[in-house]
Protein backbone atom coordinates (compact mmCIF):
# COMPACT_ATOMS: atom_id res chain seq x y z
CA UNK A 1 0.00 0.00 0.00
CA UNK A 2 3.00 2.07 0.61
CA UNK A 3 4.76 1.37 -1.96
CA UNK A 4 1.62 1.77 -4.50
CA UNK A 5 1.23 5.03 -3.05
CA UNK A 6 4.82 6.32 -3.50
CA UNK A 7 4.79 5.26 -7.35
CA UNK A 8 1.65 6.69 -7.17
CA UNK A 9 2.73 10.25 -6.18
CA UNK A 10 5.80 9.37 -8.72
CA UNK A 11 3.33 8.76 -11.51
CA UNK A 12 1.56 12.40 -10.78
CA UNK A 13 4.80 14.11 -10.26
CA UNK A 14 6.13 12.48 -13.98
CA UNK A 15 2.65 13.47 -15.17
CA UNK A 16 3.18 17.05 -14.47
CA UNK A 17 6.52 17.97 -15.75
CA UNK A 18 5.34 15.85 -18.88
CA UNK A 19 2.15 18.24 -19.02
CA UNK A 20 4.68 21.52 -18.55
CA UNK A 21 6.93 19.93 -21.16
CA UNK A 22 3.98 18.72 -23.43
CA UNK A 23 2.05 22.08 -23.64
CA UNK A 24 5.31 23.79 -24.19
CA UNK A 25 6.47 22.03 -26.70
CA UNK A 26 2.94 22.77 -28.65
CA UNK A 27 3.80 26.32 -28.32
CA UNK A 28 7.37 25.74 -29.74
CA UNK A 29 5.16 23.87 -32.40
CA UNK A 30 2.75 26.65 -33.09
CA UNK A 31 4.87 29.64 -33.59
CA UNK A 32 6.99 27.27 -35.84
CA UNK A 33 4.52 27.34 -38.19
CA UNK A 34 3.64 31.30 -37.90
CA UNK A 35 4.68 33.41 -41.12
CA UNK A 36 8.22 34.27 -40.55
CA UNK A 37 8.97 37.99 -39.45
CA UNK A 38 10.44 38.61 -42.97
CA UNK A 39 7.16 37.35 -44.89
CA UNK A 40 5.28 39.93 -42.34
CA UNK A 41 7.17 42.83 -42.79
CA UNK A 42 6.98 42.41 -46.46
CA UNK A 43 6.56 45.70 -48.46
CA UNK A 44 4.15 47.98 -48.76
CA UNK A 45 3.27 48.62 -52.34
CA UNK A 46 2.93 52.37 -54.24
CA UNK A 47 1.10 52.90 -56.90
CA UNK A 48 0.82 55.79 -59.20
CA UNK A 49 -3.08 56.35 -60.33
CA UNK A 50 -2.44 58.48 -63.22
CA UNK A 51 -1.35 55.89 -65.24
CA UNK A 52 -4.52 53.90 -65.19
CA UNK A 53 -6.91 54.12 -68.05
CA UNK A 54 -11.10 54.05 -67.87
CA UNK A 55 -12.53 50.72 -67.74
CA UNK A 56 -9.30 49.08 -68.13
CA UNK A 57 -8.53 46.37 -65.22
CA UNK A 58 -4.88 46.44 -64.65
CA UNK A 59 -3.64 43.63 -61.93
CA UNK A 60 -1.17 44.28 -59.72
CA UNK A 61 0.44 42.64 -56.91
CA UNK A 62 0.68 43.19 -52.67
CA UNK A 63 1.65 40.56 -50.58
CA UNK A 64 2.15 38.38 -52.78
CA UNK A 65 -2.18 38.78 -54.38
CA UNK A 66 -3.12 40.17 -57.00
CA UNK A 67 -4.82 43.55 -56.71
CA UNK A 68 -7.58 44.98 -58.74
CA UNK A 69 -6.94 48.52 -60.27
CA UNK A 70 -10.40 49.58 -62.33
CA UNK A 71 -10.75 53.55 -62.77
CA UNK A 72 -14.17 54.16 -63.46
CA UNK A 73 -15.12 55.87 -66.23
CA UNK A 74 -18.29 58.85 -66.43
CA UNK A 75 -20.60 56.22 -67.66
CA UNK A 76 -19.62 53.71 -65.18
CA UNK A 77 -20.43 56.13 -62.29
CA UNK A 78 -23.57 57.31 -63.80
CA UNK A 79 -25.25 53.16 -64.59
CA UNK A 80 -24.28 52.38 -61.07
CA UNK A 81 -28.02 51.61 -59.83
CA UNK A 82 -28.40 49.29 -62.49
CA UNK A 83 -26.99 45.89 -60.40
CA UNK A 84 -28.56 44.73 -57.37
CA UNK A 85 -26.35 42.74 -55.09
CA UNK A 86 -28.07 39.32 -54.02
CA UNK A 87 -26.42 39.41 -50.64
CA UNK A 88 -27.39 42.96 -49.21
CA UNK A 89 -30.23 43.60 -51.51
CA UNK A 90 -29.24 47.13 -52.21
CA UNK A 91 -28.35 48.70 -55.51
CA UNK A 92 -24.74 49.31 -56.42
CA UNK A 93 -25.72 53.22 -55.99
CA UNK A 94 -25.96 52.96 -52.34
CA UNK A 95 -22.89 50.88 -52.06
CA UNK A 96 -20.75 52.18 -54.81
CA UNK A 97 -18.98 55.63 -53.49
CA UNK A 98 -18.27 54.14 -50.11
CA UNK A 99 -16.18 51.43 -52.51
CA UNK A 100 -14.78 53.21 -54.50
CA UNK A 101 -10.98 55.38 -53.63
CA UNK A 102 -11.12 59.41 -54.60
CA UNK A 103 -7.93 60.20 -56.11
CA UNK A 104 -7.82 63.96 -57.60
CA UNK A 105 -10.99 63.91 -59.30
CA UNK A 106 -10.96 60.51 -60.54
CA UNK A 107 -12.99 57.08 -59.06
CA UNK A 108 -10.92 53.96 -58.48
CA UNK A 109 -12.32 50.56 -57.79
CA UNK A 110 -9.09 48.81 -55.69
CA UNK A 111 -9.43 45.74 -54.02
CA UNK A 112 -7.55 42.31 -53.53
CA UNK A 113 -8.47 40.33 -56.67
CA UNK A 114 -9.39 36.97 -55.05
CA UNK A 115 -12.56 35.75 -54.88
CA UNK A 116 -14.48 35.86 -51.45
CA UNK A 117 -15.67 32.42 -51.93
CA UNK A 118 -12.89 30.31 -52.10
CA UNK A 119 -10.17 32.51 -53.52
CA UNK A 120 -9.80 32.45 -57.20
CA UNK A 121 -9.02 35.27 -59.24
CA UNK A 122 -12.36 36.36 -61.14
CA UNK A 123 -12.20 37.48 -64.82
CA UNK A 124 -13.06 41.35 -66.17
CA UNK A 125 -15.78 41.71 -68.85
CA UNK A 126 -15.06 45.05 -70.11
CA UNK A 127 -18.45 45.04 -71.63
CA UNK A 128 -20.56 44.02 -68.89
CA UNK A 129 -18.49 46.22 -66.79
CA UNK A 130 -18.56 43.19 -64.88
CA UNK A 131 -16.51 40.33 -62.71
CA UNK A 132 -17.09 36.41 -63.40
CA UNK A 133 -15.53 34.07 -61.12
CA UNK A 134 -14.84 30.70 -62.86
CA UNK A 135 -14.33 28.17 -60.00
CA UNK A 136 -17.92 28.35 -58.84
CA UNK A 137 -19.75 31.04 -60.78
CA UNK A 138 -19.73 34.21 -58.20
CA UNK A 139 -20.06 37.67 -60.25
CA UNK A 140 -19.16 41.20 -59.01
CA UNK A 141 -19.96 44.43 -60.90
CA UNK A 142 -17.55 47.40 -61.77
CA UNK A 143 -16.96 48.50 -57.68
CA UNK A 144 -16.41 44.72 -56.50
CA UNK A 145 -19.51 43.97 -55.19
CA UNK A 146 -21.58 40.45 -55.51
CA UNK A 147 -23.82 39.95 -57.70
CA UNK A 148 -24.05 36.56 -57.50
CA UNK A 149 -24.01 34.06 -54.84
CA UNK A 150 -21.71 31.69 -54.15
CA UNK A 151 -19.42 34.68 -52.71
CA UNK A 152 -20.55 36.06 -48.96
CA UNK A 153 -19.24 39.45 -50.19
CA UNK A 154 -17.96 41.86 -52.32
CA UNK A 155 -13.87 41.76 -52.80
CA UNK A 156 -12.30 42.76 -50.05
CA UNK A 157 -10.15 46.28 -50.14
CA UNK A 158 -6.77 46.23 -49.13
CA UNK A 159 -5.54 48.88 -46.27
CA UNK A 160 -4.75 52.10 -48.78
CA UNK A 161 -3.58 55.58 -47.95
CA UNK A 162 -4.05 58.47 -50.68
CA UNK A 163 -0.98 60.58 -51.22
CA UNK A 164 -1.24 62.76 -53.62
CA UNK A 165 -1.53 61.22 -57.38
CA UNK A 166 -0.05 58.05 -55.35
CA UNK A 167 -2.01 55.66 -52.82
CA UNK A 168 0.36 53.39 -50.76
CA UNK A 169 -1.26 49.73 -50.20
CA UNK A 170 -0.31 48.24 -46.58
CA UNK A 171 -0.85 51.50 -45.03
CA UNK A 172 -4.45 52.67 -43.31
CA UNK A 173 -5.80 55.75 -43.51
CA UNK A 174 -8.90 57.22 -41.92
CA UNK A 175 -10.50 56.72 -45.25
CA UNK A 176 -9.89 53.14 -45.30
CA UNK A 177 -10.70 53.16 -41.32
CA UNK A 178 -14.27 54.57 -42.37
CA UNK A 179 -14.69 51.82 -45.03
CA UNK A 180 -14.18 49.20 -42.20
CA UNK A 181 -16.35 51.50 -39.70
CA UNK A 182 -19.17 51.10 -42.09
CA UNK A 183 -18.88 47.19 -43.25
CA UNK A 184 -17.11 47.96 -46.74
CA UNK A 185 -14.92 45.36 -46.63
CA UNK A 186 -13.09 43.42 -43.57
CA UNK A 187 -9.61 43.64 -42.71
CA UNK A 188 -7.16 42.38 -44.92
CA UNK B 1 18.12 -16.15 -17.90
CA UNK B 2 16.31 -18.37 -20.62
CA UNK B 3 18.67 -21.67 -21.29
CA UNK B 4 20.31 -21.62 -24.76
CA UNK B 5 21.51 -24.70 -26.39
CA UNK B 6 24.13 -24.83 -29.40
CA UNK B 7 22.40 -24.21 -32.22
CA UNK B 8 21.82 -26.95 -35.18
CA UNK B 9 20.95 -24.72 -37.98
CA UNK B 10 20.41 -21.07 -38.54
CA UNK B 11 16.77 -21.06 -38.10
CA UNK B 12 17.29 -23.21 -34.96
CA UNK B 13 19.33 -20.07 -34.01
CA UNK B 14 17.28 -17.40 -34.53
CA UNK B 15 14.52 -19.40 -33.37
CA UNK B 16 15.64 -19.79 -29.72
CA UNK B 17 16.24 -16.01 -30.02
CA UNK B 18 13.68 -14.63 -31.71
CA UNK B 19 10.71 -17.58 -31.26
CA UNK B 20 10.63 -16.95 -35.68
CA UNK B 21 8.56 -20.47 -35.59
CA UNK B 22 5.68 -19.13 -33.31
CA UNK B 23 5.43 -15.57 -35.09
CA UNK B 24 4.81 -17.26 -38.52
CA UNK B 25 2.24 -19.55 -36.93
CA UNK B 26 0.52 -16.72 -35.04
CA UNK B 27 0.91 -14.30 -37.78
CA UNK B 28 0.37 -16.67 -41.13
CA UNK B 29 -0.04 -20.72 -40.58
CA UNK B 30 -2.70 -20.29 -38.42
CA UNK B 31 -4.50 -17.14 -38.65
CA UNK B 32 -7.59 -18.35 -40.47
CA UNK B 33 -9.84 -17.44 -43.11
CA UNK B 34 -13.39 -18.05 -44.31
CA UNK B 35 -13.42 -19.72 -47.09
CA UNK B 36 -17.02 -18.48 -48.62
CA UNK B 37 -15.20 -15.13 -49.81
CA UNK B 38 -14.66 -13.37 -53.14
CA UNK B 39 -11.96 -11.63 -55.45
CA UNK B 40 -13.39 -8.69 -53.42
CA UNK B 41 -11.94 -9.70 -49.97
CA UNK B 42 -8.22 -9.52 -52.10
CA UNK B 43 -8.46 -5.93 -52.20
CA UNK B 44 -6.88 -5.19 -49.00
CA UNK B 45 -3.72 -7.16 -50.08
CA UNK B 46 -4.22 -5.31 -53.41
CA UNK B 47 -4.37 -2.06 -51.31
CA UNK B 48 -1.37 -3.00 -49.62
CA UNK B 49 0.95 -3.42 -52.19
CA UNK B 50 -0.01 -0.34 -54.20
CA UNK B 51 1.30 1.61 -51.19
CA UNK B 52 4.53 -0.51 -51.04
CA UNK B 53 4.35 0.38 -54.78
CA UNK B 54 4.07 4.15 -53.79
CA UNK B 55 6.84 4.13 -51.05
CA UNK B 56 9.25 2.76 -53.82
CA UNK B 57 8.68 5.12 -56.18
CA UNK B 58 8.38 7.96 -54.06
CA UNK B 59 11.80 7.10 -52.37
CA UNK B 60 13.32 7.42 -55.75
CA UNK B 61 11.69 10.48 -56.59
CA UNK B 62 12.51 12.13 -53.33
CA UNK B 63 16.55 11.83 -54.53
CA UNK B 64 15.68 14.31 -57.51
CA UNK B 65 12.87 16.68 -56.27
CA UNK B 66 13.93 19.89 -54.71
CA UNK B 67 10.99 21.64 -52.73
CA UNK B 68 11.50 25.64 -53.43
CA UNK B 69 9.36 27.43 -55.13
CA UNK B 70 12.12 28.21 -58.20
CA UNK B 71 13.21 24.52 -58.24
CA UNK B 72 10.03 22.60 -57.81
CA UNK B 73 8.16 22.37 -60.89
CA UNK B 74 11.93 21.74 -63.50
CA UNK B 75 12.90 19.15 -60.72
CA UNK B 76 9.69 17.34 -61.64
CA UNK B 77 9.03 17.95 -65.15
CA UNK B 78 12.79 18.49 -66.22
CA UNK B 79 15.31 16.68 -64.26
CA UNK B 80 13.03 13.65 -63.73
CA UNK B 81 11.07 13.32 -66.45
CA UNK B 82 14.18 14.11 -69.03
CA UNK B 83 17.11 13.28 -67.25
CA UNK B 84 17.06 11.02 -64.60
CA UNK B 85 17.47 7.51 -66.13
CA UNK B 86 14.05 5.80 -65.93
CA UNK B 87 12.77 8.88 -63.58
CA UNK B 88 9.56 8.67 -66.13
CA UNK B 89 8.96 5.56 -64.81
CA UNK B 90 8.78 6.07 -61.37
CA UNK B 91 6.74 9.50 -61.58
CA UNK B 92 3.97 7.80 -63.85
CA UNK B 93 4.50 4.74 -61.02
CA UNK B 94 3.77 7.57 -58.38
CA UNK B 95 1.16 9.39 -60.06
CA UNK B 96 -1.33 6.37 -61.42
CA UNK B 97 -0.70 4.53 -58.31
CA UNK B 98 -1.77 7.45 -55.85
CA UNK B 99 -4.93 8.00 -58.07
CA UNK B 100 -5.81 3.82 -58.90
CA UNK B 101 -5.24 3.46 -54.40
CA UNK B 102 -8.54 5.38 -54.47
CA UNK B 103 -10.73 3.06 -56.96
CA UNK B 104 -9.27 0.42 -54.89
CA UNK B 105 -10.35 2.00 -51.48
CA UNK B 106 -13.67 2.92 -52.75
CA UNK B 107 -14.04 -0.64 -53.40
CA UNK B 108 -13.08 -1.74 -50.68
CA UNK B 109 -15.47 0.94 -48.61
CA UNK B 110 -18.18 -0.60 -50.71
CA UNK B 111 -17.37 -4.11 -50.81
CA UNK B 112 -16.97 -3.74 -46.47
CA UNK B 113 -20.60 -1.39 -46.84
CA UNK B 114 -22.62 -4.72 -48.78
CA UNK B 115 -21.80 -7.33 -46.62
CA UNK B 116 -22.29 -5.53 -43.64
CA UNK B 117 -18.85 -5.61 -42.24
CA UNK B 118 -18.44 -2.80 -40.00
CA UNK B 119 -20.64 -4.55 -37.67
CA UNK B 120 -21.17 -6.88 -34.64
CA UNK B 121 -17.51 -6.55 -33.83
CA UNK B 122 -15.86 -5.20 -36.73
CA UNK B 123 -16.59 -1.53 -36.01
CA UNK B 124 -13.09 -0.72 -34.80
CA UNK B 125 -11.60 -2.23 -38.39
CA UNK B 126 -14.58 0.35 -39.66
CA UNK B 127 -13.12 3.21 -37.78
CA UNK B 128 -9.57 2.56 -38.37
CA UNK B 129 -9.90 1.61 -42.50
CA UNK B 130 -11.62 5.49 -42.31
CA UNK B 131 -8.90 6.95 -40.69
CA UNK B 132 -6.60 5.78 -43.52
CA UNK B 133 -8.95 7.01 -45.72
CA UNK B 134 -8.57 10.72 -44.11
CA UNK B 135 -5.01 10.04 -44.09
CA UNK B 136 -4.41 8.92 -47.58
CA UNK B 137 -6.79 11.71 -48.28
CA UNK B 138 -4.05 14.21 -46.58
CA UNK B 139 -1.18 12.80 -48.79
CA UNK B 140 -2.64 12.60 -51.71
CA UNK B 141 -3.42 16.43 -51.20
CA UNK B 142 -0.05 17.11 -49.60
CA UNK B 143 1.40 15.04 -53.06
CA UNK B 144 -0.47 16.70 -55.45
CA UNK B 145 1.24 20.85 -53.97
CA UNK B 146 4.50 19.37 -54.74
CA UNK B 147 5.25 19.68 -58.53
CA UNK B 148 4.42 22.99 -57.80
CA UNK B 149 2.40 23.57 -61.19
CA UNK B 150 -0.70 25.80 -61.39
CA UNK B 151 -3.39 23.40 -59.80
CA UNK B 152 -0.53 22.43 -57.49
CA UNK B 153 -0.85 26.52 -56.28
CA UNK B 154 -4.35 26.88 -57.06
CA UNK B 155 -5.81 23.75 -54.88
CA UNK B 156 -3.35 24.68 -52.01
CA UNK B 157 -4.95 28.02 -52.46
CA UNK B 158 -8.53 27.33 -52.07
CA UNK B 159 -7.88 24.27 -49.62
CA UNK B 160 -5.73 25.83 -47.56
CA UNK B 161 -9.17 28.43 -47.51
CA UNK B 162 -11.70 26.38 -46.29
CA UNK B 163 -9.52 26.55 -42.74
CA UNK B 164 -10.77 30.04 -42.86
CA UNK B 165 -14.45 28.45 -41.68
CA UNK B 166 -16.80 30.65 -44.46
CA UNK B 167 -18.29 33.58 -42.00
CA UNK B 168 -15.64 33.33 -39.24
CA UNK B 169 -13.13 34.55 -41.31
CA UNK B 170 -10.22 32.65 -39.76
CA UNK B 171 -8.01 34.10 -41.86
CA UNK B 172 -5.06 34.35 -39.54
CA UNK B 173 -5.41 30.38 -39.29
CA UNK B 174 -5.33 29.81 -42.94
CA UNK B 175 -2.12 32.08 -42.93
CA UNK B 176 -0.71 30.28 -40.09
CA UNK B 177 -1.25 27.17 -41.95
CA UNK B 178 0.51 28.60 -45.11
CA UNK B 179 3.35 30.14 -43.18
CA UNK B 180 2.39 33.31 -45.67
CA UNK B 181 -0.56 35.17 -47.03
CA UNK B 182 -0.60 33.31 -49.95
CA UNK B 183 0.56 29.67 -50.60
CA UNK B 184 4.51 29.94 -51.26
CA UNK B 185 8.32 28.84 -50.11
CA UNK B 186 6.66 28.16 -46.19
CA UNK B 187 3.61 26.20 -47.70
CA UNK B 188 5.79 24.18 -50.41
CA UNK B 189 8.55 23.00 -47.35
CA UNK B 190 6.09 22.10 -44.83
CA UNK B 191 3.58 20.36 -47.36
CA UNK B 192 6.36 18.50 -48.70
CA UNK B 193 7.65 17.43 -45.01
CA UNK B 194 4.01 16.15 -44.41
CA UNK B 195 3.81 14.00 -47.25
CA UNK B 196 7.39 12.40 -47.09
CA UNK B 197 7.14 11.86 -43.49
CA UNK B 198 4.67 13.13 -41.19
CA UNK B 199 1.65 11.33 -43.16
CA UNK B 200 3.68 8.29 -44.08
CA UNK B 201 4.52 7.15 -40.34
CA UNK B 202 0.92 7.63 -39.68
CA UNK B 203 -0.23 5.67 -42.27
CA UNK B 204 1.84 3.03 -41.38
CA UNK B 205 0.96 3.37 -37.74
CA UNK B 206 -3.02 3.26 -38.73
CA UNK B 207 -1.84 0.00 -41.05
CA UNK B 208 -0.83 -1.68 -38.36
CA UNK B 209 -4.02 -0.73 -36.72
CA UNK B 210 -6.31 -1.85 -38.97
CA UNK B 211 -4.97 -5.32 -39.43
CA UNK B 212 -4.54 -5.46 -34.98
CA UNK B 213 -8.53 -4.21 -35.32
CA UNK B 214 -9.29 -7.44 -38.04
CA UNK B 215 -7.45 -10.20 -35.70
CA UNK B 216 -9.84 -10.70 -33.13
CA UNK B 217 -13.90 -10.27 -34.89
CA UNK B 218 -11.84 -11.65 -38.29
CA UNK B 219 -12.48 -11.73 -41.98
CA UNK B 220 -16.50 -11.56 -42.93
CA UNK B 221 -17.86 -14.41 -45.21
CA UNK B 222 -20.14 -13.58 -48.23
CA UNK B 223 -23.42 -14.93 -46.04
CA UNK B 224 -22.27 -12.37 -42.85
CA UNK B 225 -22.08 -16.01 -41.09
CA UNK B 226 -21.37 -16.42 -37.80
CA UNK B 227 -17.70 -19.11 -37.73
CA UNK B 228 -16.67 -20.48 -34.40
CA UNK B 229 -13.09 -19.94 -35.77
CA UNK B 230 -11.16 -22.16 -32.84
CA UNK B 231 -13.47 -25.18 -34.14
CA UNK B 232 -13.35 -24.73 -37.70
CA UNK B 233 -9.35 -24.43 -37.03
CA UNK B 234 -9.01 -27.79 -35.45
CA UNK B 235 -10.85 -29.44 -37.94
CA UNK B 236 -8.80 -28.14 -40.80
CA UNK B 237 -5.58 -28.75 -38.47
CA UNK B 238 -7.05 -32.60 -37.99
CA UNK B 239 -6.56 -32.97 -41.35
CA UNK B 240 -10.42 -32.45 -42.27
CA UNK B 241 -9.74 -29.64 -44.56
CA UNK B 242 -12.90 -30.08 -47.22
CA UNK B 243 -15.45 -29.84 -44.33
CA UNK B 244 -13.25 -26.93 -42.47
CA UNK B 245 -14.70 -23.51 -42.97
CA UNK B 246 -11.70 -21.99 -42.90
CA UNK B 247 -8.51 -21.91 -44.35
CA UNK B 248 -4.82 -20.65 -43.34
CA UNK B 249 -3.75 -17.43 -44.54
CA UNK B 250 -0.65 -18.53 -45.34
CA UNK B 251 -0.37 -20.47 -47.94
CA UNK B 252 -4.23 -21.25 -48.75
CA UNK B 253 -5.48 -17.60 -49.06
CA UNK B 254 -2.59 -16.01 -50.01
CA UNK B 255 -1.83 -18.14 -52.93
CA UNK B 256 -5.30 -16.65 -54.28
CA UNK B 257 -4.68 -13.16 -53.20
CA UNK B 258 -1.68 -13.10 -54.98
CA UNK B 259 -3.44 -14.24 -58.22
CA UNK B 260 -5.43 -11.30 -57.81
CA UNK B 261 -2.78 -9.42 -57.20
CA UNK B 262 -0.67 -10.46 -60.66
CA UNK B 263 -4.13 -9.57 -62.24
CA UNK B 264 -4.47 -5.90 -60.83
CA UNK B 265 -0.37 -5.33 -61.48
CA UNK B 266 -1.10 -6.09 -65.37
CA UNK B 267 -4.06 -3.65 -65.53
CA UNK B 268 -1.95 -1.15 -62.98
CA UNK B 269 0.97 -1.52 -65.82
CA UNK B 270 -0.77 -1.32 -68.19
CA UNK B 271 -2.27 1.94 -67.05
CA UNK B 272 1.21 3.24 -66.28
CA UNK B 273 2.87 2.34 -69.83
CA UNK B 274 -0.42 3.37 -71.70
CA UNK B 275 -2.47 5.62 -70.04
CA UNK B 276 -0.76 7.23 -67.46
CA UNK B 277 -1.97 10.77 -68.53
CA UNK B 278 -5.36 10.65 -66.73
CA UNK B 279 -3.63 10.84 -63.99
CA UNK B 280 -1.13 13.56 -64.96
CA UNK B 281 -3.71 17.13 -65.25
CA UNK B 282 -2.52 19.17 -68.19
CA UNK B 283 -3.02 22.36 -66.40
CA UNK B 284 -0.49 21.34 -63.71
CA UNK B 285 1.85 21.55 -66.70
CA UNK B 286 1.61 25.35 -66.35
CA UNK B 287 4.23 26.65 -63.64
CA UNK B 288 2.35 28.23 -60.36
CA UNK B 289 1.24 31.40 -61.23
CA UNK B 290 0.15 33.86 -58.05
CA UNK B 291 -1.82 35.91 -60.67
CA UNK B 292 -3.67 33.93 -62.94
CA UNK B 293 -6.09 31.48 -61.95
CA UNK B 294 -6.79 28.35 -64.28
CA UNK B 295 -10.02 28.75 -65.94
CA UNK B 296 -11.76 25.47 -64.20
CA UNK B 297 -10.40 24.29 -60.61
CA UNK B 298 -11.27 21.11 -59.60
CA UNK B 299 -9.64 18.11 -57.89
CA UNK B 300 -8.71 14.85 -58.77
CA UNK B 301 -11.58 12.48 -59.55
CA UNK B 302 -11.50 10.72 -56.15
CA UNK B 303 -12.32 14.26 -54.42
CA UNK B 304 -15.03 15.08 -56.84
CA UNK B 305 -17.54 13.64 -54.87
CA UNK B 306 -17.09 15.60 -51.99
CA UNK B 307 -16.11 18.74 -53.59
CA UNK B 308 -19.62 18.45 -55.57
CA UNK B 309 -21.28 18.52 -52.03
CA UNK B 310 -19.55 21.99 -51.16
CA UNK B 311 -20.25 23.80 -54.60
CA UNK B 312 -23.82 24.13 -55.12
CA UNK B 313 -24.40 25.43 -51.90
CA UNK B 314 -23.40 29.42 -50.49
CA UNK B 315 -20.22 29.44 -48.63
CA UNK B 316 -21.16 28.64 -45.23
CA UNK B 317 -23.99 26.13 -45.84
CA UNK B 318 -21.29 24.61 -48.27
CA UNK B 319 -18.78 24.43 -45.69
CA UNK B 320 -20.98 22.43 -43.27
CA UNK B 321 -22.09 20.29 -45.93
CA UNK B 322 -18.66 19.54 -47.17
CA UNK B 323 -17.79 18.66 -42.99
CA UNK B 324 -20.39 16.21 -42.47
CA UNK B 325 -19.74 14.68 -46.05
CA UNK B 326 -16.04 14.44 -44.35
CA UNK B 327 -17.09 12.62 -41.39
CA UNK B 328 -20.60 10.89 -41.76
CA UNK B 329 -18.67 7.84 -43.04
CA UNK B 330 -17.09 6.87 -39.56
CA UNK B 331 -20.55 6.59 -37.85
CA UNK B 332 -21.75 4.10 -40.30
CA UNK B 333 -21.23 0.83 -37.69
CA UNK B 334 -23.89 3.52 -34.95
CA UNK B 335 -26.02 4.83 -37.91
CA UNK B 336 -27.33 1.80 -38.89
CA UNK B 337 -29.18 0.19 -36.31
CA UNK B 338 -30.09 -3.15 -37.75
CA UNK B 339 -28.61 -6.40 -36.03
CA UNK B 340 -28.30 -8.14 -39.57
CA UNK B 341 -24.62 -8.61 -40.80
CA UNK B 342 -25.38 -9.91 -44.01
CA UNK B 343 -25.56 -9.11 -47.49
CA UNK B 344 -27.55 -6.04 -48.55
CA UNK B 345 -29.14 -8.04 -51.27
CA UNK B 346 -30.98 -9.58 -47.89
CA UNK B 347 -31.80 -6.40 -45.72
CA UNK B 348 -34.74 -4.95 -47.23
CA UNK B 349 -34.63 -1.49 -47.74
CA UNK B 350 -30.95 -1.27 -47.16
CA UNK B 351 -30.54 -2.62 -50.31
CA UNK B 352 -32.18 0.15 -52.20
CA UNK B 353 -29.85 2.65 -50.06
CA UNK B 354 -26.22 1.09 -50.88
CA UNK B 355 -27.23 1.13 -54.72
CA UNK B 356 -28.85 4.60 -53.96
CA UNK B 357 -26.07 5.32 -52.00
CA UNK B 358 -23.35 4.04 -54.67
CA UNK B 359 -24.96 5.41 -58.16
CA UNK B 360 -25.19 9.43 -55.85
CA UNK B 361 -21.58 9.13 -55.20
CA UNK B 362 -21.02 8.78 -59.00
CA UNK B 363 -23.23 11.35 -60.35
CA UNK B 364 -21.76 13.95 -57.50
CA UNK B 365 -18.25 12.99 -58.70
CA UNK B 366 -19.35 13.29 -62.69
CA UNK B 367 -20.74 16.77 -61.72
CA UNK B 368 -18.09 17.60 -59.66
CA UNK B 369 -15.98 17.75 -62.59
CA UNK B 370 -17.89 19.84 -65.35
CA UNK B 371 -18.08 23.43 -64.75
CA UNK B 372 -20.80 24.63 -62.42
CA UNK B 373 -23.85 26.31 -64.67
CA UNK B 374 -27.11 25.46 -65.86
CA UNK B 375 -28.46 21.91 -65.24
CA UNK B 376 -25.06 20.54 -64.37
CA UNK B 377 -25.61 22.87 -61.06
CA UNK B 378 -28.98 21.41 -60.72
CA UNK B 379 -28.14 18.38 -60.99
CA UNK B 380 -25.32 18.70 -58.32
CA UNK B 381 -27.54 20.50 -56.15
CA UNK B 382 -30.09 17.23 -55.85
CA UNK B 383 -27.29 14.94 -55.78
CA UNK B 384 -25.81 16.83 -52.75
CA UNK B 385 -29.18 16.83 -51.33
CA UNK B 386 -29.84 12.90 -51.83
CA UNK B 387 -26.30 12.54 -50.22
CA UNK B 388 -27.60 14.21 -46.92
CA UNK B 389 -30.98 12.93 -47.26
CA UNK B 390 -29.83 9.76 -47.42
CA UNK B 391 -27.82 9.13 -43.87
CA UNK B 392 -30.68 11.11 -42.20
CA UNK B 393 -32.36 8.29 -43.65
CA UNK B 394 -30.11 5.62 -42.83
CA UNK B 395 -30.74 5.34 -39.16
CA UNK B 396 -34.45 4.71 -39.43
CA UNK B 397 -34.94 2.48 -42.83
CA UNK B 398 -32.29 0.20 -40.44
CA UNK B 399 -34.22 0.61 -37.34
CA UNK B 400 -37.63 -1.22 -38.78
CA UNK B 401 -35.63 -3.84 -41.43
CA UNK B 402 -36.75 -7.13 -40.59
CA UNK B 403 -34.23 -9.49 -38.75
CA UNK B 404 -33.32 -12.11 -40.63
Amino acid sequence: MKNSSRRGFMGKAFGAVAGVGAVASLYAMKRSWDPLPSVKAAGFTTLDMSAYKENELVVEKWRGKPIFVLKQSKEMLATEDKNISTITKKTTAEMDKKRLIKVGDDYFLVCVGLCTHLGCIPGYNPDKKSFLCACHGGMYDDTGMVTKSPPPRGLDIPPFKVDGNKIVLGESSPEYEKMLADGITLKV
Amino acid sequence: MAHFTKATSLHDWLNQRMGIDTVRRVMATEYWIPKNINFLWAMGMVLAITFGILLISGIFLLMYYQPNVNLAFDSVNYTIMQEVGYGWLWRHVHGVAASVVFLIIYIHMFTGIYYGSYKKGREMIWISGMLLFVAFSAEAFSGYMLPWGQMSYWAGMVITNLFSGGSLHADGLVEWIRGDYVPAQAFLNRFFMLHVLLIPLAILGLIGLHFGALRIPHVNNQDGEEIDFEAEAAKYKAGDKANSKVIAFVNDFMSKDMMVVGIYLIFFFYLVFFHYDFAMDPVNFDPANGLKTPTHIYPEWYFLWSYEILRPFSTNVGLIAFAFAQVIFFALPFLDRSPNAVPASRRGLFRFWFWAMLIDMIILTAMGKVPPEGSFSTIGLYAALTFIGLWIALPFITKFEKKV
